[in-house]
């Protein structure tokens, strides 16, 4: 536990030895590096010998705040989210020297390192507070931290209103968690948090549904979604990697952290969060599909599998409430893998994103095209992410997927219709991993292959720096080693389910695993035997002519904008989704045999904040102030008249 | 002397209606005038002849019943007005209404928490209603002598009530009253007197556009 505690005041502290540093010189942000590094290194020390020791770590001390005391708890349950979040925090501080180095960015750099410690660290003290105060002040400090990195860019207009909005997000879902733990510490007569499965009947269900609204905020739950896409475009590429990896999965957490206190769990709790991870999961890929900015379009796919996940915890619920372990390991062992995943695997593409966007200097994947030749890496790791992401095999995405699908499938073999129903939960895995196969398609295709499209892109000339470089292949060594083995984390699963929920009766999950190295080992010979072929491919036509366009059946004067855009190519699926998106299009109508220049457009706004909520408010705040102008209209007998009524009505209250 | 008062009280209660219902602001204002001076006798027929009372009369006589009604008198023959033209609610609404919250007040006041010994009087009712018509007053009325008028009716109400606590409140506080609204008819006359200069009219309707 020390050396946990040790890591993360190495990780709070990283970023102020740089305060003093010189504005132009490196010295600053290669200590906060080292630090961030060092501390990363000592909490994944520190957890690795917790979970040796087999019990849980505590660490008790008392805290002058009324009812608050620092207490802490590393169980197996925390540890599985601490575990990438170390990697992804010292993999971004790497990965910073390159992408946001100090003399590109005098103004912000110094301000940006240090809100990212502190944001690493109030997660760390997030994921293994054992006090209610503690959690809310953890989870306060990671709120604003969080703001700052996405204002890192505060000159900028968009920066500025994904902040507000963020910010905005992030207290409506605190307040409902004040809310909760307020409820939660009428309930069990202390702010410390109560054991698993200790709590039975009372305001369970109040309890459940402020906690579902208020976590559900910070994981981007479907409906609750709306400061994700523009908080992680704004944000700069690895600050957009550990909110996309790691900040949403604490509200994740701290779901499970309450659904694990509950001794009884009503069916009902189980249905609600699986149609809303299926709605998140559908619509977010959908979502995805329809955008053009590549980091807009990547925090959709975190709505996406964030659906997956709570896919899972629906399925796990349902398991715990008609008393199935298998099905309550299988989903419960799937979606915590997949938290783990994600934060693995959508880290790697943000990082793949941050380079792309760092030698071309726009979002829009409409300006990309061919950059596999200029730069290799990056598209070899971003594909890598792709794969994974997209639940294929020989992958880490593929392995928790394949969880969740058996959970599902075992979900029919369950007693009565009722249950039953919940293998439908499979076919939309299906769509959501068939869908986010087409997004991937489009954007590898889009930016990678081809032709350039912008007169940026044809001018790239580097690929990643050796230090984005480095984490990337970190990443994507871990993404292919969960693949590949993922029997070495069954344990800590299977002790992380079991902080969850006792198990009834023992269940493994080595059975379920079995099959998967040899799934990843042919994996892994067909990519080999591939990039065999295309090496053969490659040797025998060293002395063909390099820069060939497509053959374009002849036509004789073809261009860049001749190739699929990122909107053309997702159309036909989007449109399939028309009720859901209402995707804005402009213009594009030819008319007459020889028609003139004519320009197209389409457009597609978030469902939930651009069609409900702006527009809601905005027709409240005029309801508002027109109401204003009714009340406050200038004349001294109208407020005389308020006068009278007040009087009036102290005068009823007074009365017998 | 209880009957002394009761009859008091009766007539504040027709100078309210009196002045609810009629247009003429001369009129109005020696209604008014008439209403401090019955009001003057109030300390003397609920308290007997003490000097405390006997200041408390004559101060209200020479304030409600002379002095205010004088300056207004001063003041409408100064800026020729005679009558409330059009009202924002009309005389006979207005009367109505005045009706209602005197009936209001009766049965309200049987309702509140008071002492013993004030439960049951005319004290109370007639107080509330003379605070209600005295609003009402003020609400409906367009032109700032009107709600001057209606302002003084208001403050009658709460002598009214003040009177009740005569004993019981201390000299001070009695004093504050009568000067509070002895301030309030000064910068109403202040007010008056430059709406007057920079209008060229008595109608606070007119003051509403200096609005947003």
């Amino acid at each position: 536990m020390i050396w946990f505690v040790a890591g993360m005041l190495l990780i709070a502290l990283s970023g102020v030895p740089g305060l003093f540093a010189d504005r132009h010189g490196r010295g600053g942000e290669r200590l906060a590096c080292l630090l961030v590094l060092a501390g990363s290194a000592a909490v994944a020390g520190g957890v690795i010998i917790a979970l040796a020791s087999g019990a849980p770590a505590l660490l008790t001390r008392p805290w002058t705040v009324p009812g608050g005391e620092l207490a802490l708890r590393l169980d197996p349950l925390a540890a599985l989210f601490i575990l990438p979040l170390c990697l992804v925090v010292g993999g971004g501080a790497v990965y910073g020297l390159g992408y946001w180095p100090q003399r590109e960015h005098p103004g912000n750099g110094r301000r940006f390192r240090l809100f990212y410690g502190l944001l690493g660290a109030s997660m760390l003290l997030v994921l293994t507070a054992d006090n209610s105060l503690l959690f809310l002040f953890a989870w306060e400090v990671m709120a604003v931290t969080a703001f700052f990195l996405v204002t890192t860019e505060q000159e900028r207009a968009e920066a500025r209103r994904a902040g507000f909005i963020y910010l905005v997000t992030a207290h409506a879902g605190a307040l409902a968690l004040f809310a909760l733990f307020a409820l939660l510490a009428q309930e069990t007569g202390s702010l410390h948090f109560p054991a698993a499965a200790s709590l039975a009947g009372g305001s369970a269900t109040l309890l459940f549904l402020l906690g579902l609204f208020g976590f559900g905020f910070k994981a981007g739950l479907m409906p609750l979604h709306i400061w994700l896409p523009i908080a992680h475009a704004a944000a700069p590429s690895h600050a957009s990697a550990l909110l996309s990896g790691i900040v949403l999965k604490t509200g994740i957490y701290g779901l499970l952290r309450l659904t694990s206190f509950f001794a009884v769990i009503p069916p009902w709790w189980g249905w609600t969060v699986l149609l809303l991870g299926v709605i998140s999961g559908v619509f977010g890929v959908a979502l995805a599909l329809a955008q053009h900015d590549l980091k807009r379009l990547l925090a959709y796919h975190s709505v996406e599998n964030i659906g997956i996940i709570t896919i899972g915890i629906g399925l796990a619920l349902l398991g715990r409430s008609f008393g199935l372990p298998e099905l309550t390991l299988l989903a419960m062992s799937g979606a915590l893998l997949h938290v783990v995943n994600h934060g693995l695997f959508k880290s790697l593409l943000f990082y793949s994103a941050g380079s792309v966007v760092h030698a071309t200097g726009s979002r829009e994947i409409d300006h990309y095209g061919g950059l596999l030749r200029q730069q290799p890496w990056t598209a070899v790791c971003f594909l890598a992410g792709a794969v994974a992401i997209c639940g294929l095999p020989p992958f880490n995405g593929f392995v928790s997927e394949w969880l969740i699908y058996l959970a599902a499938f075992g979900a029919s073999r369950g007693e009565g219709l009722n249950l039953r129903l919940a293998v439908l939960a499979a076919p939309a895995l299906a769509l959501i991993g068939g869908l986010a196969v087409a997004c991937f398609v489009k954007v590898f295709g889009v930016t990678f292959l081809g032709a350039p499209r912008s007169a940026a892109a044809a001018t790239v000339n580097h690929d990643a720096a050796p230090s984005m470089r480095g984490p990337m292949l970190a990443l994507l060594l871990a993404c292919a080693w969960i693949g590949l083995l993922p029997g070495t984390l069954a344990p800590l699963l299977q002790s992380a389910v079991a902080t969850w929920v006792t198990p009834v009766k023992a269940v493994n999950l080595a059975a379920p695993l079995a099959p998967l190295p040899l799934v990843g080992a042919t994996g892994w010979v067909l990519l080999i035997y591939l990039a065999g072929l295309g090496w053969w491919l490659h040797r025998r036509t060293r002395q063909a002519p390099r820069d060939v366009s497509t053959w374009g059946c002849g036509y004789a004067a073809p261009t860049p904008r001749m190739q699929y855009t990122a909107s053309s190519f997702a159309d036909l699926l989007v449109s399939q989704f028309r009720f859901g998106l209402w995707t804005e299009r402009h213009g594009g109508k030819v008319s007459g045999i020889f028609p003139t220049t004519r320009e197209f457009a389409s457009h597609t706004p978030d469902a939930v904040l651009d069609r409900v909520l702006v527009p809601g408010f905005r027709s409240l705040a005029r309801g508002c102030s027109w109401l204003r102008a009714r009340v406050q209209n200038g004349r001294v007998p109208t407020y005389l008249l308020y006068v009278a009524l007040t009087l009036l009505t102290l005068l009823i209250v007074t009365a017998r | 002397m209880t009957e002394l008062s009761n009859l008091c009280l009766l007539l504040v209660i027709l100078v309210n209606f009196f002045a609810l219902g009629s247009s003429r602001l001369t009129a109005c204002i020696q209604a008014v005038a008439l209403q401090g001076a019955v009001l003057a006798l109030l300390p003397l027929a609920t308290h007997g002849l003490s000097s405390h009372s006997l200041l408390l009369a004559g101060g209200a006589l020479a304030l409600k019943g002379v002095f205010i009604p004088w300056l207004l008198l001063r003041a409408i023959r100064e800026v020729h007005i005679r009558r409330e033209m059009e009202p924002l609610i009309g005389f006979v609404p207005t009367l109505l209404l005045g009706a209602l919250a005197t009936a209001g007040a009766f049965i309200f006041a049987d309702l509140l928490p008071l002492v013993e010994a004030h439960q049951g009087g005319l004290f109370i009712p007639t107080s509330l209603a003379t605070l209600f018509s005295g609003f009402l007053l003020l609400i409906s009325r367009r032109k700032a002598i009107t709600q001057v008028v209606g302002y003084l009716i208001l403050e009658n109400g709460i002598f009214i009530f003040g009177i009740l606590l005569a004993e019981a409140m201390p000299m001070m506080v009695e004093a504050g009253v009568l000067l509070d609204l002895l301030v309030g008819v000064f910068v109403m006359g202040i007010v008056l007197d430059q709406i007057n200069r920079e209008f060229s009219t008595l109608d606070t309707e007119q003051l509403s556009a200096l609005k947003e």
